[in-house]
Order: structure tokens, then C-alpha cells, then sequence
């Protein structure tokens, strides 16, 4: 950890909607890069960051497309910049080529998904969970990368400034996996004195892209460091060449991009246990869902049912030892969509599974999911 | 003696990928004598290429940094860099297809904005790597194998595109003319603002052999045949110039 930087923002409480605790909690991370496309219902970050950035000594382009904004954070990641971009889920898959180069090449990077009503254009206004497949595997071959999914604005704060840190620590995209209600919600947001920031590791001469075991993070130079960085989105050895040929890199290098993640995934993952001791039945939730989802916990608690709720703050890597420990009779996984995150429940447990989906652009209350947990 | 602007090259990846008789090889040794006789340290260069023979021209080859990106975006990631860190002296070097086809709309706009960099495309009116497909400034008429009856679409001129989007710097030569390119690029690295050079570099392979050349060295003499020099094609009419290269310095505004 780096000595804590001077948050731009005076600290105090905030009553932010969650765009614009998003764009603060950037610039207290450190982030003096912005690359974007206007896209409902993220729009509000990048205007936030527009006149934000310049005043902390920052840089923000608003670029001629969504892949055009992914690959300016790039550029700007390797010229030393900590960046980010925000978008929803059509932008999102203009930018899955490119965030295919930012995990082969190692570029640390954040990536706000403010989801909606899809497919295609949909809903553009309205919650929805409808990207969290497309984060993990929009992208071509096999990756892994890191998806936090706030349920409050100030927690869209506090996990925005972690997903810099996390990018930097893994050197791989982390996305905040926000939705049109969190975004425009307005509540208490809590900026605290300073933020713990972690730095770019450095080491001159050190290969840029690969480690002496086969999990490790490299160094990262920055352009303009002397360091003749190659860096290319075709399979490389560890200083950057091109192996289009060479099975044994293809292999060590796909094994290293996936293996960074997954071996530190008890570092990555948190979750937060609610009444789940000698739970017979766990709600299994995330993002502004989980709220609705808690309310009906205690609600049915109330009523006598032993019934506790498990929420996931990582989505990817995926929480699946915390849902195997789970001693449950019937797991319950609500989500705004016909069903992506249960899935991944399913694959990991032997117990019921349950799914409650919302796929009308409305936010899910606790009434339906009450139903669920009452049901025999 | 070795030439001074050799030093430039990373030893390690020599021989060059391209085929024999190809022109990046010599637009290559025309961007690093460029950069050798305008006294830019090239430590001090960034260089972005996309995807495509082209591409291969600066990465890995140039001994700086390097930037291989993905089909078409070279000028979206330079411009990130740049903007960032304005003291990167920024080059991209691509192909047609790849500036013109697939990331035409990154052209458009870094000409807009005149961002500065200097854009290098190396222009060879087809696909190569991918197998001799047509591209959007394939002539009229070329077979390719994607056309083989002959291009019915008209080739798009790159330099009036990015005239007319804003772009401060715009030249066009070949590597037939090699002395006049070296000059044009040194130029274009002097320029404060979006350069664009047209780098116009034969294909023998994909192109030369489907459109019946001889040899490389016929195509390269049909190439030198086709241009005009700007001066002369002022005073030519339309209809003369049809299939015609104008090759020359078409925009040169503000500080250099």
C-alpha cells in the first residue's frame, strides 16, 4: 500500500445518487483518466468526470464509440494513467474486443457496467441484471476477470475504489456492476478522510508479461520509461514477442491470465453473511436485489421461518466455496433476469435451488421473494 | 559502416516477416531514416500499429515502445496515451483495411480533433495477411480474392477524408519514391497537429500475382507509372486522372 493520497473531495456525508458517488469515488482512487460514450444510464458519471478531472489535474475525452473509450483507457493505462470507463450493457458489448486485448496484455482497468433492460437496446432506463454473463464471457477464449456488485451508493463508492486497487493488484479489468435504479438512487454516501490506494508495481528490467511461477503478476512499466515495452494482443512470451505458433506459451500464458485470478480468489471474493447460522433456507443475492431480499429475510424471520441470506459483493471470480458451505435445505437466488448467476449456484451445490426472476424492468421487492421463501 | 537509422531496429527479430518483394520493409527503413534525420530521440516514440501485415511494420521490430492493438483501434489506443502523457512523441503505422475499412471512424475523428500524432498508412489496396481480399482503396477492376471478376467498388480517397475531417498535416508518397517519403515524414514528425501520410507499398503476393505483374519490380515500375506529382495534376482534368495516384503534400497548416 502506498501512502494514502489527499482525497479531492472534503470528507463528510454526501447525499450522491450512485453515478455521482461513482465519479468521486474514481477520483479519490486515484483515477485521472477518463475514456466514455454517452449511453443511459451511465451518462451521469462521465458528465460528472468532465469537469471533475480537469480540476484534479485529470484527463477526460469523450470519444467517437464505446470501442474507441475502452481502447483510449488502455492507451492511457500503459502511458501511466489509472483509468476507467463507464457504459450499459449495449456498450459493453462494443467493448468486449478490447477488453479481450486489456486481460491478454495485462492492463489494469475499471469498467462501470450500469446495466438495464436489454437485449439490445431495450429498456435503456430501466434495472436490470442483465450483463452478468456478458462480463465474464463476452469475450473470446478463456479469461478471468473481476465483477463487484454494489446494493447501496455508498457502497458504489467504497467498491469503485477497491476495483482500482484490485486492477492494479491483478492487472486485469474489474468491472462495478451497477443498474439504473443504483445509479440514479439518491441516499448517504460517507467520504472518509483518505483512501488506501495500491500502486503499479514497478522493476526495471523485469519482463513485462509473464513471472517465474506460473500464477504470478508481472511489473508494469509505463511508456516513456525506457523500457522498450512490446506489448501485443497476440500470444506473447514474457517480454512481450509474438508466439503465434509455440503451443507450450499458448498454454502458460492462458493457464498464468486465468490462474492470477483464481488462486487469489479468497483475497478477491466478499461476501456478507445475514442470520445464517442453522439457516434451513438461504436467499442468495446481489447488487440492489439483495436489499429487497434482506427485508424479506427478517420479514420471514418474524413469522418464524429459519431463514438467512448470503450476499455476494464479488460475482466473479465466482463465490463457490461460501455457496458449498452453505448447510441449507433450499438455496433461493432472486435476480432481475430469467436466471444467469443461479446457474453458477446450481454447478456448485447439491442442495434445491430456487430461482425468483424479475425480467419487466421494475425492481424486485421483497414480496416475491417472501413468496419464495414461504413456499414448501 | 552501418547506417545510423539501423540502430533503431531490434537485431533479435530480424529478417523481416514480410514477404520478398514486399514494400514495408522499405517503408520501415523510410520511417526510422526519418526519425534518424529529424534528431527525435526515439526513446522518447511510442508507436501503435493494429492488425494486418502492416502492423507488423513498427511492432516488434522498432526498438521503442511498441503497441500492437486490436483490428482497426491503433488510432483510439494512441490517442489515450497521448492524451495522457503529451510528451509521447506518437506514431501509428497500419494498413488500409485496418484504418480505412474497420476503423475508419478512428480516422475521422483523431482528424477532427488534429490530435497529435502522425498516422502512417501503410497502403498496399488489399488485404494481405488475411489471404487478398479486397479493401476499401482497391482499385476499380482488381481481382482479389474476393473480387474476382474485378473490384466494382470505387477505392476511397484517404487523404480528401481526413482534408475534409480537419487534419493539419496530409501528404502522400510511395515507396517507390523513396527520398520524397523520407521528406514527408520528416515533415509530418515536425508537425504540431494530426499528420496523415498515404504510404502507398505494393503486395506482389496477394495483389501482384492475382492482377498479373511479372514480378515485384514490374508492380513497383507500375506503381511509379500510376503517379502524378500534385503540381502537374493541378493542371490535369478528372478524366485524365482517373486510376491516377496524386502523390504529393496536400494539407501543411499551422506550426511545424
Amino acid at each position: 500500500m502506498s501512502p494514502k493520497i489527499k482525497n479531492p473531495l472534503p470528507p463528510g456525508n454526501y447525499f450522491f445518487e450512485g453515478n455521482q458517488a461513482c465519479a468521486e469515488a474514481a477520483i479519490a482512487a486515484g483515477c485521472r483518466f477518463f475514456a466514455g460514450y454517452p449511453i443511459s444510464p451511465s451518462s451521469e458519471i462521465m458528465e460528472r468526470l468532465s469537469w471533475r478531472l480537469p480540476e484534479v489535474g485529470g484527463v477526460f475525452i469523450q470519444m467517437e464509440d464505446e470501442i474507441a473509450s475502452i481502447s483510449a483507457v488502455i492507451g492511457a493505462v500503459w502511458a501511466g494513467a489509472r483509468a476507467m470507463t463507464a457504459t450499459s450493457g449495449p456498450g459493453l458489448s462494443l467493448m468486449l474486443e478490447n477488453i479481450g486485448y486489456a486481460i491478454i496484455t495485462e492492463t489494469p482497468c475499471v469498467i462501470v457496467d450500469v446495466q438495464r433492460a436489454g437485449p439490445s437496446t431495450g429498456q435503456a432506463t430501466r434495472p436490470y441484471d442483465g450483463d452478468i454473463m456478458q462480463v465474464k464471457w463476452g469475450s473470446s477464449g478463456d479469461y478471468q476477470v473481476i465483477a463487484l456488485a454494489p446494493w447501496s451508493v455508498q457502497e458504489v463508492y467504497d467498491l469503485t475504489i477497491r476495483a482500482f486497487n484490485l486492477a492494479e493488484l491483478y492487472r486485469v479489468p474489474v468491472f462495478v456492476m451497477s443498474d439504473a435504479a443504483l445509479a440514479h438512487l439518491r441516499e448517504d454516501c460517507r467520504i472518509p478522510e483518505g483512501v488506501d490506494i495500491v500502486g503499479r508495481t514497478k522493476a526495471k528490467g523485469v519482463p513485462h508479461f509473464g513471472t517465474e511461477g506460473p500464477v504470478g503478476v508481472p511489473p508494469m512499466a509505463s511508456f516513456g520509461e525506457e523500457e522498450g515495452l512490446i506489448i501485443t494482443g497476440s500470444t506473447h512470451d514474457k517480454s512481450g514477442y509474438r508466439k503465434t505458433q509455440d503451443p507450450n506459451i499458448q498454454k502458460d500464458l492462458v493457464d498464468r491470465l486465468n490462474e492470477k485470478v483464481l488462486s487469489n480468489a479468497k483475497e478477491i471474493i466478499q461476501t456478507e453473511e445475514h442470520f445464517l447460522k442453522g439457516a434451513e433456507i438461504v436467499v442468495v443475492a446481489y447488487g440492489l436485489v439483495a436489499r429487497a431480499a434482506l427485508a424479506a429475510v427478517k420479514e420471514a424471520r418474524l413469522g418464524g421461518i429459519n431463514v438467512g441470506l448470503l450476499r455476494l459483493k464479488t460475482l466473479w471470480p465466482f463465490p463457490k466455496e461460501e455457496i458449498r458451505a452453505l448447510r441449507a435445505r433450499r438455496i433461493i437466488v432472486p435476480e432481475l433476469n430469467r436466471g444467469q448467476l443461479v446457474r453458477e449456484v446450481e454447478r456448485v451445490t447439491k442442495v434445491e435451488v430456487v430461482y425468483v426472476n424479475r425480467v419487466d424492468g421494475e425492481v424486485m421487492g421483497p414480496g416475491e421473494i417472501l413468496e419464495a421463501i414461504k413456499k414448501q | 559502416m552501418e547506417a545510423t537509422w539501423k540502430k533503431h531496429l531490434r537485431k533479435e527479430t530480424l529478417p523481416l516477416p514480410f514477404c520478398p518483394g514486399c514494400g514495408h520493409g522499405i517503408l520501415l527503413g523510410a520511417i526510422l531514416r526519418a526519425i534518424d534525420a529529424s534528431g527525435i530521440d526515439i526513446k522518447d516514440m511510442l508507436f501503435v500499429s493494429g492488425i494486418g501485415c502492416a502492423g507488423w511494420i513498427p511492432s516488434p521490430h522498432i526498438k521503442a515502445d511498441t503497441m500492437h492493438v486490436t483490428h482497426g483501434r491503433p488510432i483510439a489506443f494512441a490517442t489515450g496515451a497521448k492524451l495522457f502523457n503529451p510528451r509521447l512523441k506518437v506514431m501509428v503505422v497500419s494498413g488500409d483495411g485496418d484504418l480505412a475499412s474497420i476503423g475508419g471512424n478512428h480516422l475521422i475523428h483523431a482528424a477532427r480533433r488534429d490530435i497529435d500524432m502522425v498516422v502512417v498508412c501503410a497502403n498496399n489496396e488489399i488485404y494481405g495477411m488475411t489471404g487478398g481480399q479486397v479493401s476499401p482503396t482497391t482499385g476499380l477492376g482488381v481481382k482479389t480474392t474476393t473480387t474476382l471478376a474485378g473490384n466494382v467498388e470505387p477505392p476511397l480517397d484517404l487523404c480528401r477524408l481526413v482534408e475534409a475531417a480537419g487534419a493539419s498535416y496530409v501528404a502522400r508518397s510511395t515507396v517507390f519514391h523513396l527520398e520524397h517519403l523520407i521528406g514527408i515524414l520528416k515533415k509530418a514528425l515536425g508537425h504540431k497537429g494530426f499528420s496523415f501520410i498515404d504510404a502507398l507499398s505494393p503486395c506482389p503476393v496477394q495483389y501482384g500475382r492475382r492482377n498479373l505483374y511479372a514480378s515485384p519490380a514490374e508492380q513497383l515500375k507500375d506503381l511509379e507509372k500510376r503517379c502524378v506529382p500534385l503540381e502537374k495534376a493541378r493542371s490535369m482534368t478528372q478524366e485524365v486522372l482517373k486510376g491516377r495516384i496524386v502523390i504529393g503534400e496536400f494539407v501543411c497548416r499551422g506550426e511545424h
